[in-house]
């Protein structure tokens, strides 16, 4: 961990200026990978911002009948709402699939959505990676991959977004709210996250100068038909190999509405469009679900040690889509 | 009140110490002037170090210095300095000793600052360049140039082979020849490797160290840095777990001790969780099994055969096939070891050593034979069970496997289980249910012991041994208390330190018999002075007594055969005029009669998974665990040794791993998130019951060690069960979701090329 | 040479409520919470087994929350409230999770032990944990490498009925 200053923000136009005003510096908030990162000498920033103290801290309605989740209520408190109990069980079920019960406590909603990668090689400063130092190559493609992505991957990266909480958010379709020193803008949550590309050393779609405020949900929370489905390798306090989070509008058995994401598959939660299409006006059985789940999958490409996510994800669709369609869902 | 403390459910004693975070270990004693180490760690597996860049680190206001192999002080150019009781065969590893690197990770410098994140922040300032050369970490790339180990003290090399397995096998009914494979393990103690060295002044040193050795490491401290051992001392009171990997002194310990001795200061070395995974590990393992019998399960023939990886400069052997042919009654055994240097640091035992392995294996093909041939496994164990060793030909001092079988598979239900794979489910998961035998040594060692009592009645009795989480400090207190029957509470026993009396290594689950028979034989002798003042009080009703004729309990010495009439250890003591009566003893096995037995403890473990199939997934849902353990001291202690051994097991089969890339030659899992050890949630219910074992061959005691016994064979009984929920055998280990999935796969298309 | 700067971490003061009573530290930003309670306040109850957030060893509550101490800066818990296993018995005798604990052999080498009990005293207090299940789960965070989970969870379980009887007798 390198020298550093400290300084703790006012309020967000002061946190703006500041981080505007310092290439070097990064916003600490909760810290819970930050931290981690800083500890492993992957980022070294110069000066941290603290932003803890923001009034960003609440939950509220929203003037369409959504929810305004503040970037700094922490992923705990968010999960256990009551509003979010109610009416986005989906969000609080992922939320509470994710790290241990002090990390949620501790992370914040803007900072779920920034955490980076665990793959071993961009947190081993001995192997190259092109995510941590552009140019250097990829360790992963060649070598131990069975955390790493199937879809969306290119030749300069392999890396998978480990959030829980981030795959729910991508199915929900919830828009963020940042600000910057050029002003206020939304984010869908479609648009947050990029794919690796050629630029695999920037995770995301926020300005170098911007501070995420809120995380918006739409009103649709599809509290009666979801499932959020994560396989990892021990029951708890593990990162996904494949996540599923599943919500459906049904009309009787007929399904008027899908919305599919994949965590533990890609740089970014994993969404398609066309493949939810397939499910809809469609009655809700375990041969149309896997047509959907063969749609999502069908261009995925595996590596050396991760082929199985590709059959795993398909599987998990139609087993969380089973669980969502069920009247009084169980996980 | 009673004072018949063993064989009871005892609090531990030192509950109250670690309950209130009063316990304290190794990295926790903030001395006065304490300057701070942190390791710098090789990124090439092999090579040299051709350039080693200090200056940006010293250039910080705070650093103190940073040692190299350029500048480390000296210290012994010995080999036999360094080689501590339990080194295997070879030349130990020398911290910094010169420019050569030998394995990922290495340590290559240690930077000392005023603090610790100063410490770390120079530490990453430190430039490194090396010469790489090839390095070789692929075990199964170099199988073939396994060759035999040196000789391990301690460890027995395969028994010569008895008639003749290959033949027997051919002409058998039934046969299995099958491969499993077990990957490289790390040990994992929650307390990271540290040790804080104090400078006393005048050449003296404190050391806390966190360690399974006291006097092993002041050995090593002294022999190395050419010290008199009047001036070393090692102490730890509290060590937050080891499983082995505390059974040598570690690289953390000569590099506070060198930074201390060069600096004249006291000095604090703390390992990283990832410097934790250069040292230390289970070796990865390859075994052939080929079992066959004749169709009344009767055994005809069995051979094992295991390669393992060790490192160039050491020998690491573990005893993984000779349980093979102890076990079970067969006459055609052939067995078989090797080893294949490669460039890792040298592996150390870790719970259960060898028998992890070997155990996984034989009850595994164990289980695959008796679905062979459509046999209930525990029939097929019970057909072949062994009443003498064939090995050595010698009886057991005691083995009451039988009743282990019995009142374990009573427990767990097994009669009702249906032998057809698949044949039971709940919801979306296929219930399975499978069985191991399991065995662990019970050897005793060469221990001493001292006990003073004051004039109020007070007891303390010590040792130079550990508590790693054993439960050391309580059953010796017990021991103690019972002897001379005192009440817990005036009786006190003292460990970790090497001022102490003679004590090995706390290891090899020998600790309960060993230091607990030296326990019992200094209190004895206390007992014996004791007794002699009782009998010279004024009207003493013990006046013509002989010590046969009295019972110690309840703080008085009476009469057997009128308990009435007896006099109080006080008064007793108060004959003494303020003296106190100090013993001390050295115990050595009864070697003539022990040499005769075989000495191990035994345990039949059942366990129930669920299998999600579709998805992979793998719950253990129950384990019974039926323990002949002999004695049992302390049902509670010895219940959750055995519990966390099972633990152990469920980590073994279904998720622990060290991964290397092979490309690096380093483990790239080397951290808690990405090694996974069972959290809560994996673990449910587990019953552990103690059959009725009496020896009195094993030691004075007739206890057994518990510390290691309740992993072995616990990974076979939940692979077996995972056999039986979906009729797939997956033998390379753990068991991860991703194998079920492709073994299931596999299943399913052959079903399809046979429809 | 990178150019960071070179001078060295100012220290600033910082005031921590520990254990009910008013602690003031000068500690420079890069001290973790953990290490200030652990070096700087010698509390050494608080445990370091990762530093990573990966264990749970380092529990402790801030503001009634439990929290993994390694990984937050002490700076930026100035002037929080924090209770360490120190302070979990409020002075007299053991707190009822303490005593749980030793009954049930819930601990074996001990070094997980006061992020157990911490973490498990802010289960209590979320309120969420109602079946054996539960209190699994939502004790995950807390690896035990002795294996004593079973023990783990029937303390809790013992204190959570007692408190339940407590609440309605």
């Amino acid at each position: 961990m390198n020298i550093f200053s400290y300084v703790r923000a006012g309020d967000v136009a002061g946190a703006v200026r500041e981080i505007s005003g310092n290439s070097a510096a990064h916003f600490i908030a909760g810290g819970t990978n930050l931290i981690d990162l800083m500890k492993e000498d992957v980022t070294r920033p110069a000066r941290l911002i603290d932003i803890a103290r923001l009034p960003l801290t609440r939950i509220e309605e929203t003037r369409d009948g959504g929810l305004r989740l503040g970037a700094l209520v922490t992923n705990a408190e968010t999960a256990y709402h009551p509003q979010i109990e109610k009416r986005y069980p989906l969000l609080s079920r992922a939320i509470l699939s994710g790290a241990s019960p002090q990390l949620r406590n501790m992370a914040t909603n803007g900072g779920n959505l920034l955490q980076r990668t665990r793959c071993y090689y961009f947190y081993d400063g001995a192997t190259p990676c092109n995510k941590r130092q552009p140019g250097t190559g990829c360790s992963a493609i060649e070598g131990f991959n069975r955390i790493h992505a199937v879809l969306g991957a290119s030749d300069q990266c392999i890396a998978v977004h480990p959030s829980d909480m981030c795959v729910a958010l991508a199915a929900l379709e919830a828009v963020v709210h940042v600000t910057g020193k050029n002003g206020s803008r939304t984010i869908l949550f479609a648009d947050f996250h990029r794919l690796p590309g050629g630029t695999p050393e920037i995770d995301c779609n926020l300005g170098r100068d911007e501070i995420i405020t809120s995380i918006d949900l739409p009103s649709k929370g599809f509290a009666e038909h979801y499932a959020y489905l994560k396989l990892r390798d021990r029951k708890s306090y593990a990162f996904a190999l494949v996540s599923v989070a599943a919500a459906l509008e049904m009309s009787g058995p007929i399904i008027t509405e899908t919305r599919l994401a994949l965590g533990g598959v890609a740089h970014k939660p994993w969404r398609d469009a066309q493949a939810e299409a397939l499910l809809n006006g469609k009655a809700a059985s375990t041969d149309n679900f896997q047509i959907v789940a063969e749609a999502i999958m069908r261009d995925a490409k595996g590596f050396t040690h991760n082929t199985f996510k590709i059959e795993l994800a398909k599987r998990a669709i139609v087993r969380a889509l089973k669980h969502a369609a069920q009247m009084g869902t169980r996980q | 009140m009673t004072t018949n403390y063993i064989g009871q459910p005892i609090d531990r004693v030192d509950g109250n110490a670690k309950v209130t975070g009063r316990a304290k270990y190794a990295a926790e004693y903030n001395v006065p002037n304490l300057a701070y180490g942190v390791v710098v760690s090789s990124v090439i597996a092999k090579g040299r170090i051709t350039k080693i860049v200090t200056n940006e680190a010293l250039h910080l206001d705070g650093v103190i210095q940073v040692f190299t192999h350029e500048n480390a002080p000296a210290a012994s150019s010995l080999d036999k300095s360094y080689q501590d009781d339990v080194a295997p065969p070879g030349s130990p590893f020398r911290p910094l000793r010169d420019d050569r690197i030998m394995f990922s990770g290495q340590p290559v410098a240690l930077v000392v600052a005023e603090t610790f994140e100063l410490a770390r922040y120079a530490a990453s300032l430190v430039r490194v360049e090396y010469q790489v050369e090839p390095h070789e970490t692929d075990l199964a790339a170099k199988r073939g140039q396994a060759r035999d180990p040196t000789p391990r003290r301690f460890i027995d090399p395969p028994i010569e082979p008895r008639g003749d397995a290959a033949k027997a096998f051919a002409k058998a009914a039934a046969q299995i020849d099958v491969e499993y494979s077990v990957p490289p393990e790390h040990h994992n103690p929650i307390e990271p490797f540290a040790t804080t060295v104090v400078w006393e002044g005048g050449g003296k040193l404190t050391i806390y160290d966190k360690t399974q050795g006291s006097q092993n490491n002041q050995r090593y401290v002294c022999k190395v840095f050419e010290l008199p051992e009047s001036d070393v001392r090692v102490l730890l009171p509290f060590v937050g777990g080891a499983f082995g990997s505390g059974l040598r002194p570690q690289y953390q310990l000569f590099l506070a001790v060198m930074a201390a001795l060069g600096l004249k200061r006291s000095v604090r070395v703390s390992l990283t969780r990832q410097q934790m995974f250069p040292f230390a590990h289970r070796p990865q393992t390859f075994q052939r099994l080929a079992l066959s019998a004749a169709a009344d399960g009767t055994l005809k023939s069995l051979t094992h055969e295991a390669v393992a990886e060790t490192s160039r400069f050491e020998d690491y052997s573990e005893q993984v096939v000779n349980w093979s042919g102890e076990l079970y009654h067969c006459r055609n055994v052939k067995l078989g070891y090797k080893v294949v240097p490669l460039d890792v640091c040298t592996p150390c035992d870790m719970r259960a050593p060898g028998a992890a392995w070997g155990l996984f294996a034989l009850e595994s093909a164990m289980d695959e034979l008796a679905h062979e041939l459509r046999m209930d496994p525990l029939e097929l164990r019970l057909k072949n069970y062994a009443e003498k060793d064939l090995n050595t030909g010698k009886r057991f001092s005691s083995k009451a496997l039988r009743e282990c079988y019995k009142q374990g598979a009573k427990r767990f239900g097994w009669a009702k289980r249906v032998p057809e794979p698949r044949s039971m489910r709940e919801g979306d998961s296929l219930i399975g249910w499978g069985l191991a035998t399991g065995v662990w040594e019970a050897m005793q060692v060469p221990a001493s012991a001292k006990a003073v009592l004051t004039p109020d009645g007070k007891l303390t009795v010590s040792s130079a041994t550990a508590d790693i989480g054993t439960g050391t400090y309580t059953i010796m207190t017990q021991i103690a208390a019972e002897t001379l029957g005192l009440p817990i509470a005036d009786v006190t026993f003292e460990l970790g330190d090497s001022t102490l009396p003679a004590a090995p290594v706390e290891g090899g689950s020998f600790t309960a018999g060993s230091i607990g028979s030296a326990v019992k034989a200094v209190c004895e002798k206390v007992r014996k002075k004791v007794f002699d003042r009782a009998r010279k009080l004024k009207s003493s009703p013990l006046g013509d007594a002989k010590l046969n004729d009295v019972t110690f309990a309840n703080g008085r010495i009476v009469l057997h055969s009128d308990p009435s009439r007896g006099v109080s250890i006080a008064d007793a003591m108060r004959q003494g005029k303020g003296r106190s009566i100090e013993e001390d003893v050295s115990v050595v096995p009864n070697d003539s009669k022990q040499s005769r037995y075989v000495r191990h403890s035994h345990s039949a473990i059942f366990a129930e998974v669920k299998v999600d199939e579709d998805l992979g997934t793998i719950e253990v849902s129950r384990v019974v665990a039926a323990i002949a353990g002999g004695r049992i001291l302390n049902p509670k202690t010895a219940r959750s040794q055995i519990m966390g051994g099972i633990v152990w097991g469920i980590g073994m089969a279904l998720e622990e791993e060290s991964v290397i890339d092979h490309k690096f030659g380093r483990f790239m899992n080397h951290n808690l998130a990405e090694y996974h050890v069972p959290v809560n949630a994996d673990v449910h219910d587990i019953d552990v019951l103690f059959v009725e074992e009496q020896d009195s061959i094993v030691n004075p005691l007739g206890a057994k060690g518990m510390g290691e016994l309740g992993i072995v064979g616990t990974a076979a009984a939940i692979g077996n069960a995972v056999f039986h929920a979906t009729g797939q055998r997956i033998r390379t280990l753990p068991i991860t979701l991703d194998k079920v999935l492709i073994s299931a796969a596999g299943r399913r298309e052959a079903q399809k090329s046979a429809a | 040479m990178n150019h960071e700067t070179q001078r060295l971490p100012q220290r600033t003061r910082i005031t921590l409520r520990v254990n009910g009573s008013d602690k003031q530290i000068d500690v420079e930003p890069w001290t973790t919470l953990l290490d200030a309670l652990r070096l700087y306040l010698d509390l050494t109850g608080t445990k370091k087994g990762c530093d990573h957030g990966q264990c749970g060893s380092c529990t402790v509550l801030v503001d009634g929350k439990r929290i993994n101490s390694c990984m937050t800066l002490a700076i930026m818990k100035d002037g929080a409230e924090v209770t360490t296993i120190e302070g979990i018995s409020n002075g007299s005798g053991l707190h009822p999770i303490q005593q749980a604990f030793i009954e049930h052999d819930a601990f074996q080498c001990g070094y997980c032990t006061p992020g157990q009990i911490c973490s498990a005293v802010g289960l209590i207090n979320e309120g969420r944990a109602r079946t054996a299940d539960d209190i699994r789960e939502l004790m995950s965070g807390n690896i035990c490498r002795c294996g004593a989970y079973p023990n783990i969870v029937a303390a809790i379980q013992q204190v959570m009925h007692a408190q339940e009887r407590n609440t309605n007798p």
